[in-house]
């Protein structure tokens, strides 16, 4: 099996003064191209961490990222995040947010019509594109995470990564953002790496589903293989047995196994 | 699976032009709610400027009422006015040397102020741009900038005095360093304020920092910077007024240290309007600035 995005031997220890706080130990994960792989498990984890770090904005303290077996260890457009608060910003238009990375990315390769084109073809991709002129404060939050997923995938990213892309969202909202996001997925092939909280989000959306253990030094504890046909659809899998049983394993993983700590 | 989601974004779009359309829909028969829209707009305005106008109309009065005894100190409004009104009346004349209309005295004072406090901007933005972002310019600079932003302006005055040895650049430098520290202070607390998340996601598109100043600093911290500007300006009218008595020739301050060496009081009185009057505009002025360019950071 050819690793496309490896994590190798991941240790991350934060230090304050003399104190240090050992968030992350040992981490290994391969991850195939187009593959779409969630990391679940309880808040203060670090899982987000773990995330940051694939993204560069986090340096790991031992171990490190490849991504097609070359090292990255900074932030880039080959490795583009949807933050979990949507972060675009405020001053500019929805078409203004995704454009900042598309001409960063492509001023090279692409005209300035390109650009442009290549802009409103993502902003349609999210269903986006009737609200190009507005400013993030003048669309639902639902929307604004639609464009911060458009402006993550203008970038072309190699590995996409979503750090909690629906915690702040309602749940309709959410399950439509899902929908559309496994839509996406499916047209485009993009190896996705998310971060969530949410045991149905992760089985519905996930090949494989990466568990992680309570912090600190949290450890992978278990990889669970989602083996349910593509397209699938969230109201056929409400009874389907396969969905079930890793529904269950997650649960079990983490309310049985790993219960959360409260004084962590 | 996608096409409920695709559905409901349809509708959503299909919504807001049909809400919007609806009340003019109602309007166009009617020619009534236009002159409705006047009558309130015409109370609203009533309602803003009829409390203002009474205070003042009630304070005059008082005023009056006071100063109009015999032997009074102070005049009363009403002779301000009629010692005043050739001022008033005529205030572009110019008949040489200090000598001359209200308008090129308060001119003189807006452009001392003008220099120093345009120096003072861009001053402030970058050495507050350096504060904020860099940890080890805060460390050194900042402490020196709490002691001696506490200086007050006018004991600048004979130092600058004695380094240019000349009123106008003096004044202008009074101006500036008292306008410069509000500025820089406020930039430097905008820039360290800058949410993470646009750090990041200039990391992430890669940014380079000529980059990451224009599209993200400056309009992040817009709203800081426009504070600091607007305290800015406020203390450099203060000033300018108080450096003016201390170097003479034309300017708003002299003309009031002039009119009390002659003890023209009712000039005094006439020339404090005005610099309310223009302090209350340049404040404004500053403000309006501030919400046009801010108008995307400030609504989120």
């Amino acid at each position: 099996m050819q690793a496309y995005l490896k994590l190798d031997h991941i240790d991350k220890i934060f230090t304050r003064g003399n104190a240090s706080t050992e968030v992350l130990k040992d981490i290994n994960l391969t991850i195939e191209k187009g593959e779409y792989v969630s990391i679940i498990g309880h808040s203060g984890c670090g899982k987000s961490t773990l995330l940051n770090i694939v993204a560069g904005l986090t340096g790991a303290t031992n171990g490190g990222v490849l991504l097609e077996n070359r090292e990255v260890n900074s932030p880039g457009p080959d490795r583009a995040v949807v933050f979990q608060n949507h972060s675009l910003l405020p001053w500019l238009t929805v078409y203004e947010n995704v454009k900042l990375g598309v001409d960063k990315v492509f001023a090279r390769t692409k005209s300035r019509a390109e650009r442009d084109a290549w802009v409103m073809h993502n902003l349609s991709l999210v269903q986006m594109a009737h609200a190009k002129d507005k400013r993030p404060s003048e669309i639902s939050g639902g929307m604004k995470q639609r464009v911060g997923i458009a402006r993550a995938l203008a970038m072309e990213p190699k590995v996409l990564l979503l750090d909690e892309p629906f915690g702040a969202l309602d749940a309709l909202t959410r399950a439509h953002l899902q929908d559309s996001v496994m839509a996406l997925h499916q047209k485009l092939g993009n190896t996705i790496l998310m971060i969530t909280h949410d045991v149905d989000e992760a089985v519905l959306l996930s090949d494989r589903i990466v568990m992680m253990t309570n912090g600190p030094s949290a450890r992978i504890g278990e990889v669970l293989e989602v083996p349910l046909a593509r397209p699938r659809k969230r109201l056929e899998l409400a009874t389907n047995p396969g969905y079930l049983k890793c529904r269950q394993r997650v649960l079990e993983f983490l309310y049985e196994r790993h219960s959360f700590v409260e004084a962590a | 699976m996608s096409m409920p989601a695709m559905n409901t974004e349809v509708s959503a779009v299909v919504i807001p032009p049909a809400a919007a359309a609806a009340p003019v829909v109602i309007m166009t028969p009617k020619r009534t709610p236009r002159a409705e829209t006047y009558a309130r707009m015409a109370k609203e305005t009533a309602a803003r400027v009829v409390p203002p106008l009474i205070v003042i109309a009630l304070l005059l009065v008082v005023w009056e009422l006071i100063c109009r005894r015999a032997g009074s100190s102070l005049p009363p409004p009403s002779k301000v006015f009629t010692d005043t009104r050739e001022l008033i009346l005529n205030p572009f004349f110019d008949h040489g040397g200090i000598d001359k209309g209200l308008f090129w005295h308060l001119s003189a004072s807006l452009q001392r102020v003008a220099y120093g406090y345009s120096l003072a901007a861009i001053a402030g933005i970058a050495l507050g741009t350096l504060v904020g972002q860099s940890v080890w310019a805060m460390r050194g600079l900042d402490p020196l900038f709490q002691v001696l932003r506490t200086i007050p302006p006018l004991a600048w005055l004979p130092l600058s005095l004695a380094a240019f040895r000349d009123g106008q650049p003096s004044a202008i430098f009074v101006i500036f360093i008292t306008s410069v520290w509000p500025i820089i202070i406020n930039t430097a607390v905008g820039i360290r304020n800058i949410p993470q998340d646009y750090r990041n996601v200039a990391a992430v598109v890669q940014l380079n920092p000529l980059e990451f100043f224009t599209k993200i600093m400056i309009p992040a911290a817009a709203p800081y910077m426009f504070t600091g500007l607007r305290i800015g300006i406020g203390l450099s009218w203060l000033a300018i007024v108080a450096a003016e008595m201390l170097i003479g020739g034309v300017g708003i301050g002299f003309f009031i240290w002039d009119a009390w060496n002659s003890s023209h009081i009712s000039e005094i009185i006439l020339a404090l309007f005005y610099v309310g009057i223009i302090g209350f505009v340049l404040d404004r002025l500053i403000a309006a600035l501030g919400k046009i360019v801010t108008r995307g950071t400030a609504a989120n």
